[in-house]
């Protein structure tokens, strides 16, 4: 190709050529093509730093392959974003070149046309470039914190994976989702990577929640009384996602373990007409066609039709079930033809293309739409046809075979056997995948028939109850981290019933004193209420003093009379106890640790509050990293206090750190469900929390706040008992005035009771 | 003597006989035997009662039962005047005197010692003991009493006790099926059969979700108001929103549900 040189040129591409002053002989190939379309779109100065641009990156000393991506795209980034932008987006390669990241700077400016066309302007384009660097600069890696000196780790993936975040985020959402992962995996490459991959779970549950769009998650229980209320039906609905099948999409669809909906649906701009149809309802259209299915579909035999005439039957047995659903709503009408798309009659050229889709959608469309356009006889008879057959009544699949078979005959051309298949506008979204309506004679030869009879390998046995994913508050983004944090609840192992009775025992006179402090708080029955003026009873005292006023001719007082009212005691209380490695520590001028003081404490408060007769529970929790928080239950709420529990709380042992929000929001998923008019959680520890893998302390202590907060709108009122004497510095932070420092922990035993008693009198 | 004729119900209020529950009512009038009517709010029960009073040309004392509501407050009490004091009669003494049917609605939601004082009323005794008075009323041999009675508040609370349910016949009302209630809303308002046949349509939708955020149904006096606001004028949508949706519930679930029910039905 060396001697291509030789070939005509014309003088002005020569100039440019020269202007441009790149040898390699890659860029030649394709420089008049680049230079054709730069031209028709730059102007005269914006051709000039397009050359001086390229002659740039073509001595950076990456190769060609920058040149020539910059080359080719940058005409069509122009055309999208002005030719203006060229000096940011030159400073910021420059920024890349300088830093270790020169790697970057080719899949940046190979996306840079698929970027520039979702962000569409010069400002959206300087957010786009200033978050780049922004995101370079935090997470290239330095030594001794001088000199940058490892490359980003994610920044080459995360411009691969740009044209698909564009499609589905916004600028912003972008901003926050990028936000997300440098706070979280900033110092770990290996998860970085993953992250911006989008590999890892949480990275996709962070751009769910950036994303727009109506969430199914969101509108669940509304398109279940949608469901209940209009259809008489309830069905589960699993969600599937759009984002990762760029090829194919998939379909709703429904079968004996629920109906299966994608994850979220835009609002949907009707072409041609400035209505939109909200996301909730697209759901109710996709919703109604397949309750449509399920009342009034009978499944036929599939053998015996071609693919083609399959096809034509599923079209009329959905327009069928439409029928039949605007029959009973019609206001469905409206939103079935919104959704439907409307091909254009001349659209398929039969010659070229095979036009069988587009043929059914417009039957469809002419069944659906009484005021269609189309002209073609065979549509009008069809249409015709349909409606003369449910006119009668509901007709039925069987009949809607006949009709498509019929239709399919009359209608079939030679090029419908075309490759080339004509798609566009012949999608109807909100239609399912029709699996149901199909039954097969010959079993085996179906794809299903591979995934019955497999065999589910026993692996080892549980051992506790599967875990229970929790959110994490993250104070600097004030976002949650979605279901970071898995808690893994297990019954706590026995211990010797007899060693809590022996500590009872040992407190006994403290018992006895409690005793009657217990009687005084247990719940009186009736209260009377005295100067009502209605009420059950006469009160003669004051009946008495009234009728003296009154013959003595001063104004009787018409309260005269009281009542009785009940006063019941209503509290579930759930008692949480910190099992973390500190409480081995000895209590200063003691022999037992704190942990001895606290199983005493602990056993004391729980005979107290049996006595009183308030249903309560009492768990443990420890935590070894967020994968691995432990919820050790020592008594449910309908367990007795006996010696199942005794045990359990004998055996009592401290290990690992505090990450005390996860166990509070999990114990409150039990309190939660008890019937009382109070709850009241108790948590005993004896230090901030923390967790190993966690290096910002203040994290942990912001979430455990936010559990707190949840706690109270949940009607749940926590309540701590630090046993840290340095505790002021935070337990007011998490718990506002709801805490208690107690300082002589040899005195909890006796304290702790005592304060419950004072919380719930 | 209490006037007895103000308590008559003197034009005939409609109603739509269901099946054969007026046969059964007059026959346990004729026997004297107390009657519960059952059934969720706004089905017809107070409705039903006041056409039988009319039927039976016998007169009609309504108490609504609320919980302050006290033993005096349906026997009678001394009230004080200028010369001491003087005793007036409560509604159900003034009933048991001149023979009227005694209508207790909605009594649980009457306190329960209240409720107990109407016992020796309803079995064989027929007597209401005036402890503060010192009488022993015996009631007037035209002299009935009949409950009404909501079991859908799923209260452990508000239930009546056995010991007063079984001094009762009892009636079970519903909503009635929407081919027959479409021709009472239709009947009650004048309005056409197409229209109501779809505010029942939008009753039934929310039926259908009691239990699943929903305490009750719409019932049939609201769609009987629904149909009055858009006889008078107001367009069936917001007619709708105003009379069945909002009045139900403050839940936007719910609400938003129905009011897409109702642009479902109103095409």
């Amino acid at each position: 190709m060396a001697e291509a040189s030789t070939e005509y040129e014309h003088p002005l591409m020569k100039v440019y050529r020269e202007q441009l002053n790149c040898g390699f002989p890659q860029v030649r190939d394709v420089f008049d093509d680049c230079m054709a379309e730069a031209l028709s779109i730059l102007s005269k100065e914006g051709v000039d730093a397009y050359l001086e641009a390229a002659g740039f990156l073509c001595r950076m000393g990456h190769g060609a392959e920058p040149v020539l991506a910059f080359l080719e795209k940058w005409p069509a980034v122009a055309e999208a974003v002005g030719e203006a932008a060229l000096a940011p987006v030159m400073d910021g390669i420059r920024t890349m070149y300088k830093s270790p990241n020169g790697k970057a700077i080719l899949p940046f400016l190979q996306t840079l046309a698929a970027a520039a066309r979702r962000l569409r302007s010069a400002e959206q384009m300087q957010c786009y470039l200033d978050l780049i660097l922004n995101f370079m600069a935090r997470t290239t890696g330095s030594i001794h914190g001088i000199h940058q000196t490892f490359p980003s780790p994610g920044l080459p993936e995360f411009f691969r994976q740009i044209p698909l975040l564009l499609g589905q985020l916004s600028i912003n959402g972008l901003k926050n989702w990028v936000e997300y992962g440098v706070r979280n995996y900033g110092d770990h490459p290996e998860r970085q990577e993953d992250y911006f991959r989008l590999q890892s779970s949480d990275s996709r549950a962070v751009i769910q929640r950036e994303r727009s769009g109506t969430l199914l998650i969101d509108h669940e229980r509304k398109l279940d009384l949608y469901l209940r209320g209009l259809w008489r039906d309830s069905d589960h609905f699993v969600p599937y996602s759009l984002h990762f099948d760029i090829l194919r999409k998939p379909v709703p669809y429904y079968d004996q373990l629920g109906i299966r909906l994608p994850d979220v649906y835009d609002d949907f701009a009707v072409p041609g007409s400035p209505l939109s149809i909200s996301g909730l309802d697209r759901y109710r259209a996709v919703l109604a066609h397949i309750v449509g299915h399920k009342r009034w579909t009978t499944a036929v035999f599939a053998d015996n039709l071609s693919p083609f005439q399959r096809m034509a039957v599923e079209l009329l047995e959905d327009s069928r079930v439409e029928a039949l659903a605007i029959r009973e709503y019609p206001g469905l009408r409206r939103l079935f033809q919104a959704l439907h798309p409307v091909p254009a009659e001349s659209a398929c050229d039969p010659k070229t293309a095979s036009c069988l889709r587009h043929r059914l959608t417009m039957l469809s469309r002419a069944i659906l739409d009484p005021a269609h356009s189309y002209k073609n006889p065979d549509i009008i008879e069809f249409a015709k046809r349909f409606h003369d057959l449910m006119a009668q009544g509901e007709s039925g699949t069987q009949e809607m075979v006949d009709l498509a078979v019929a239709f399919g005959a009359k209608t079939r051309l030679q090029s419908d056997q075309l490759p080339n298949i004509h798609f566009p506008d012949t999608v109807v979204d909100y239609r399912d995948d029709n699996r149901q309506m199909w039954k097969f004679i010959e079993e085996g030869d179906e794809e299903e028939a591979f995934d019955q009879d497999r065999k589910v390998e026993l692996t080892e046995e549980l051992k506790g109850l599967p875990p229970r994913h929790y959110p994490e508050w993250d104070y600097t983004s004030q976002t949650y981290r979605p279901d970071w944090v898995s808690v893994y609840e297990a019954l706590h192992p026995p211990g010797n019933a007899a060693d809590i009775d022996r500590l009872l025992a040992k407190n006994d006179a403290l018992a006895k004193r409690l005793k009657r402090l217990l009687d005084l708080l247990k719940p009186q029955d009736k209260v009377r209420i005295r100067y009502q003026e209605e009420g059950s009873e006469l009160d003669l005292d004051v009946a008495l003093r009234s009728l003296i006023d009154f013959k003595g001719g001063a104004m009787p007082d018409p309260r005269i009379n009281m009542s009785h009212k009940t006063s019941g005691r209503d509290i579930a209380v759930m008692l949480l106890l910190d099992l973390s490695e500190s409480l081995n520590e000895k209590v200063a001028g003691s022999e037992q640790t704190i942990l001895e003081l606290s199983q005493e404490a602990v056993s004391l408060l729980a005979w107290a509050i049996d006595q009183l007769g308030d249903p309560f529970a009492i768990g443990g929790f420890h935590s070894n990293t967020r994968h691995d928080v432990r919820y050790l239950h020592i008594k449910g709420y309908s367990e007795k206090w006996d010696d199942d529990v005794k045990g359990r709380l004998a055996a009592m042992d401290a290990q690992y750190s505090t990450r005390m929000g996860a166990a509070m929001r999990h114990a409150a998923h039990y309190l939660e469900n008890q019937k009382a008019d109070k709850k009241l959680m108790l948590i005993l520890t004896d230090g901030e929390p923390a967790d190993v893998d966690t290096k910002d302390g203040r994290t942990l202590i912001e979430d455990a706040r936010r559990a707190v907060k949840e706690l109270d709108t949940k009607g749940i009122y926590a309540y701590c008992i630090n046993l840290d004497p340095k505790a002021d510095e935070y337990v007011s932070d998490i718990f506002g005035k709801q805490y208690t420092v107690i300082d002589n922990i040899q005195r909890l035993p006796e304290r702790l009771p005592e304060l419950f008693m004072a919380l719930t009198k | 003597m209490t006037d007895k004729d103000q308590y008559k119900v003197h034009n005939e209020p409609f109603y739509q006989v269901q099946s054969n529950e007026v046969a059964l009512y007059q026959a346990a009038y004729a026997a004297r035997l107390p009657v519960m009517v059952k059934g969720p709010t706004g089905c017809g029960k107070s409705r039903f009662i006041e056409y039988m009073a009319w039927k039976l040309d016998k007169p009609l004392i309504t108490v609504a039962c609320n919980e302050d509501m006290t033993a005096s407050d349906l026997v009678g009490r001394y009230l004080l005047d200028a010369n001491g004091t003087r005793w007036l009669d409560g509604p159900l003494t003034t009933a048991a005197r001149i023979g009227a049917i005694c209508y207790l609605d909605e009594i649980v939601e009457a306190r329960q010692d209240t409720t107990v004082v109407i016992h020796p009323l309803t079995d064989h005794r027929r007597t209401l003991p005036l402890d503060k008075k010192g009488e022993l009323l015996a009631a007037h041999p035209d002299f009935q009493l009949v409950i009404s009675y909501n079991p859908g508040y799923q209260n452990l609370m508000k239930d009546l006790k056995q010991s007063t349910k079984q001094r009762f016949t009892a009636f079970e009302f519903d909503y009635p099926e929407a081919q027959l209630e479409t021709a009472i809303v239709a009947k009650e308002t004048g309005m056409d059969e197409a229209m109501t046949a779809k505010l029942v349509k939008i009753g039934t939708a929310a039926r259908n979700l009691k239990g699943h955020g929903l305490d009750e149904g719409i019932s049939t006096r609201l769609l009987v108001y629904a149909a009055t606001l858009i006889k008078g004028g107001v367009t069936p949508r917001d007619a709708c929103r105003m009379a069945l949706v909002r009045p139900i519930t403050d839940d936007a679930d719910i609400r938003d549900t129905l009011d897409h029910a109702i642009d479902a039905v109103f095409a």
